[in-house]
């Protein structure tokens, strides 16, 4: 989202907050659960947990695949950006700008909708497109056009003199981005590379909206077959969201380090 | 408006099969408006509250109390490392059961709506990130201007009002365009919980008219336009409160 936070101290309170996420979850459930006849919530909690828990190995698998198609394909994008070529520049600008400027959910509907659930390959055959490769495509998509645009921001935040004195050392443009150029860019653009993942991981329940069989989808589903009864919900969403935190803060506690380790060092 | 235009989008319906039907079917012409007066509302309210969000907790950030401190740090914690899509629902399904019905004169109806609950959470989440936008904001104040408000008889609440957040507001400005924009699009979520907006009502019409590509180009002209709206309108606002002496 906004690139470059600069945030605050302390460490321990990432396993206190997911602890008292756990607890007001359970407390929810004990506290609306008068009707002893029928297991309480938080039962039905510990007995879905294992189907909540598969459902987030999803997230994760189309996180990081999502991930390395984005890195992938935004740096050619972002080294497109800098071409001296308008004819190469002027598409990737353009591409760049239509993915960073729709919404995730608009662009997921684009990529489940418009592209087929079969492809026919030249020989004949077919194949079919699972939905939720179909989702991890679409999430790479506004990250992909992030990654280029933390790439040319990168390239472009080297001083001038760092191009002039490699020019003056009779390197070609090629060498001067591979030997100057990038190895400075990576330091700076590890940080912002982690804070996508973060958000990225955060966006993928998004794509239990059509219908892939992911953490949000299978705590839907979850509540569902355990009776629908109202006060599933609360504990529910709950432990969705702690789960999230547990795999999601420490990744933003050390991409802060990462960024106060960078701002000190230059 | 939609009579002038009526005729050429049912011919190139005709002549091509490019079906825009909310430009000259009057029914999804009237879905396609309310969806982006909707969605404008939306919007608005939601920036309004992630800034007053923003705002606040900045303020209750330099508390001397640890314990307020501690309380908007988790907050900010808690909202930005959690799904805003769970965030939603938890609020809308877990927190809207539990909220009084209103009696509307035979029928009961929830305090508040969908709208009022997109409004609330997307706000909510937003304004996670506004707290540390206006707090690095805070923190460029130089302390030798606070210090010449102090000497000048100032209580350190007028400080906060009249020295402090006009000058922070001027530095976060560009991260906050960035964060408005970043909320703009995140509206869109809204979709989850049937508020009628831009994407709810086109989904509407594509499952109706079975045009889908469509509806897409006109979704993505939709979002591409608000974004550069937003963009100007602040920078804008930049340039009307650039302080002499600041920046270029």
């Amino acid at each position: 989202m906004t690139e470059g936070w600069t945030v605050s101290r302390l460490t321990w309170r990432a396993p206190v907050l997911a602890a008292c996420l756990c607890l007001a979850a359970s407390l929810a459930a004990v506290a609306q659960d008068e009707a002893a006849a029928r297991p309480s919530a938080l039962d039905s909690l510990v007995t879905w947990m294992p189907f909540i828990l598969k459902g987030f190995g999803l997230n994760l698998l189309m996180s990081v695949l999502a991930m390395a198609f984005a890195t992938v394909t935004g740096v050619i994008l972002g080294f497109m950006q800098i071409s001296p070529l308008a004819l190469i520049r002027v598409p990737a600008k353009l591409v760049t700008h239509l993915f960073r400027n729709s919404p995730w959910l608009v662009i997921l509907f684009a990529i489940m909708l418009l592209v087929p659930f079969q492809i026919t390959l030249p020989g004949g055959e077919r194949i079919l497109i699972p939905d939720w490769v179909k989702a991890t495509f679409g999430f790479a998509l506004p990250v992909m056009a992030n990654i280029s645009e933390i790439l040319r921001g990168a390239v472009m935040s080297i001083p001038t003199g760092q191009w002039e004195s490699a020019d003056s050392l009779a390197m070609t443009r090629g060498q001067t981005l591979r030997h100057i150029i990038l190895p400075q860019c990576i330091r700076r653009m590890m940080p912002p590379w982690m804070n996508w993942y973060a958000l990225l991981t955060l966006m993928t329940p998004m794509a239990a909206i059509l219908g892939v069989d992911e953490a949000l989808g299978n705590t839907q589903a979850a509540m569902e077959a355990a009776g629908s009864r109202p006060e599933f919900l609360i504990p529910f969403y709950l432990f969705l969201m702690t789960i999230f935190f547990v795999f999601i803060y420490p990744i933003s506690l050390y991409t802060r380090r990462l960024e106060k380790r960078f701002a000190a060092a230059s | 408006m939609l009579d002038l235009i009526a005729p050429f989008f049912e011919r190139l319906n005709e002549t091509t099969g490019l079906n825009f039907s909310p430009f000259y079917d009057s029914y999804d012409w009237g879905r396609l408006v309310e969806g982006m007066t909707v969605s404008v509302k939306l919007i608005a309210a939601i920036i309004a509250l992630s800034l007053v969000i923003g705002v606040v907790g900045a303020g209750a950030q330099t508390s001397r109390l640890k314990l307020v401190r501690g309380l908007v740090a988790a907050y900010i914690e808690v909202f930005r490392n959690t799904p805003p899509i769970v965030q939603l629902l938890f609020f809308y399904f877990g927190l809207g059961a539990i909220t009084p019905q209103v009696d509307m004169g035979g029928w009961y109806e929830p305090m508040i709506g969908s709208f009022g609950w997109a409004v609330i959470a997307i706000g909510i989440f937003g304004g996670s990130y506004n707290v540390e936008i206006f707090r690095s904001g805070v923190e460029a104040v130089p302390d030798s201007t606070k210090e010449a408000a102090e000497s000048l008889g100032f209580s350190g609440f007028q400080i906060f009002v009249y020295v402090t957040l006009p000058l922070a507001f001027r530095i976060c400005l560009p991260a906050l365009t960035n964060n408005i924009i970043s909320l703009a699009k995140t509206s869109s979520l809204a979709y989850v919980i049937a508020v009628p907006e831009i994407t709810y009502s086109l989904s509407g019409i594509w499952s109706d008219s079975v045009n889908v590509p469509e509806m897409m180009v006109l979704l993505f002209a939709y979002y591409i336009v608000l974004v550069a709206i937003i963009a100007r309108v602040m920078t804008m606002i930049e340039r009307r409160l650039a302080l002499p002496g600041y920046g270029q």
